[in-house]
């Protein structure tokens, strides 16, 4: 079977499937604008200066891939991906309530950083392939950028959790905090079957969850030697997809929306 | 002129204009070095100049384009230059030419081996006995290394 003629054109989409798109790509482009903006808080304060230089190449990769999302929403939308990025009130983002929380102490940075990017990268694997090809071809070039990160933040979740100590309980206690925001970040909104039998996504998401789920019970077996932990996850409906955010997300959008709001026309 | 294997002697000349287009984060080399031109296409008096972004969200990419339309349009008669940033082919480190590599190396920029993370040779003294200090440096597509040789802390590209 050719993939070439198999593909989604972005002008021969139905309407159905251009609003299944934009929803898709909203929730991508804001998961990564957002977190990459948390990234950008840390520079100056990170433990490190080697760190100072990690976290601004990898924000800056994240905004870099959210904007390459929003530019794809462009194209379907005609609205400005400035626009979508800066001018866009909390309950039109898509974005999972786990990257809008605050940075907290560098345990929860590093762990709510290393399960997002674990994540990401079975998500990103559901989509090298994708019958939307603007969408196969980017997601191939982000893979590549993310293996860096993906490493960066191994090894420090090994480093942390191997260590004893204060360091491995705050680990533990992120991993708490971050656990209760996995199943809203592991959701993917109204149209998941859409997105599967469009081939937007060549993965059915429930597989996707269950290989991010097994990973994270390793990761557990790693730190901790309750061997009779059971992971309960909560279960709770839907919030960052369907527009509803913590008070969190509104002090982000303030904070980086200072400037447009101060001069809707300022160039830089 | 000489007659280049497509018989576009044009061509030629436009890959010689684009060499003089550098790469504002690494001034040494130029957008055709770094194997960023995909290809150039002439309609008319419209010309197309398909270019392959490093990292999706390199910042240079703007300055980059503009470079290329002030000099199309200085140094050919061309009424009309095109820049598009292009996602297939993907832009790779082994894109990097012989040329671009030793001018790299120049400006004490390891060029990377694609068994990623292995040994990287120092660019001051060629030994390899280096190690990795930062997976992320100055730039998003770089990484520092030290080398334990001449101990001189450096620079190298990350093999995407």
């Amino acid at each position: 079977m050719s993939h070439e003629t198999n593909s989604l054109a972005p002008e021969q989409l139905t309407e159905q499937q251009h609003t299944v798109l934009v929803d898709w790509l909203t929730q991508l482009a804001d998961d990564e604008f957002i977190l990459g903006h948390r990234d950008s808080e840390w520079l100056g304060l990170c433990p490190t200066v080697e760190e100072d230089v990690a976290f601004s190449s990898i924000a800056q990769d994240e905004v870099g891939h959210a904007v390459f999302y929003y530019e794809l929403i462009q194209e379907l939308e005609g609205v400005s991906a400035d626009y979508l990025a800066f001018q866009r009130p909390a309950h039109e983002r898509k974005n999972s309530l786990l990257v809008e929380r605050e940075n907290g102490d560098w345990a929860y940075t590093i762990v709510r950083h290393y399960l997002y990017d674990l994540w990401d990268q079975i998500r990103l694997d559901a989509m090298v392939e994708s019958r939307y090809t603007p969408l196969a071809h980017g997601t191939q070039k982000m893979k590549r950028e993310e293996y860096y990160h993906l490493i960066h933040f191994q090894h420090w979740f090994a480093r942390l959790t191997g260590c004893g100590g204060e360091a491995q309980e705050r680990m533990k206690q992120a991993m708490e905090w971050v656990e209760q925001d996995l199943d809203d970040l592991l959701d993917i909104g109204v149209y998941e079957s859409d997105l599967l039998s469009w081939g937007i996504l060549t993965k059915p998401p429930t597989e996707m969850r269950s290989e991010f789920y097994s990973q994270y019970e390793d990761l557990w077996k790693d730190i901790s030697d309750l061997s009779e932990r059971m992971i309960i996850f909560s279960k709770q409906a839907s919030k960052g997809r369907m527009g509803q955010h913590s008070p969190a997300l509104a002090s982000v959008l303030e904070n980086m929306t200072e400037v447009i709001r101060f001069d809707p026309n300022a160039q830089w | 002129m000489t007659q280049t294997h497509n018989g576009k002697p044009e061509q030629e000349r436009f890959y010689q204009i684009l060499d003089e287009v550098k790469d504002p984060e690494i001034p040494v080399i130029s957008i055709v070095e770094m194997g960023m031109v995909h290809q150039i296409t002439v309609e008319g008096e419209m010309i197309w100049v398909q270019v392959m972004p490093t990292f999706l969200g390199c910042p240079a990419l703007e300055m980059i384009g503009n470079s290329i339309r002030e000099r199309m349009l200085e140094e050919s008669d061309l009424e009309e230059v095109f820049v598009e940033f292009i996602r297939d082919p993907l832009w790779s480190s082994e894109r990097i030419t012989p040329i671009g590599r030793e001018k790299l190396a120049g400006f004490g920029l390891a060029t990377p081996s694609m068994d990623r993370l292995g040994q990287v040779e120092c660019p001051y003294c060629q030994l390899s006995g280096t190690s990795l200090v930062n997976l992320f440096g100055s730039t998003a597509c770089r990484s520092i290394y030290y080398c334990r040789s001449c101990k001189e802390p450096f620079e190298a590209m990350k093999p995407i």
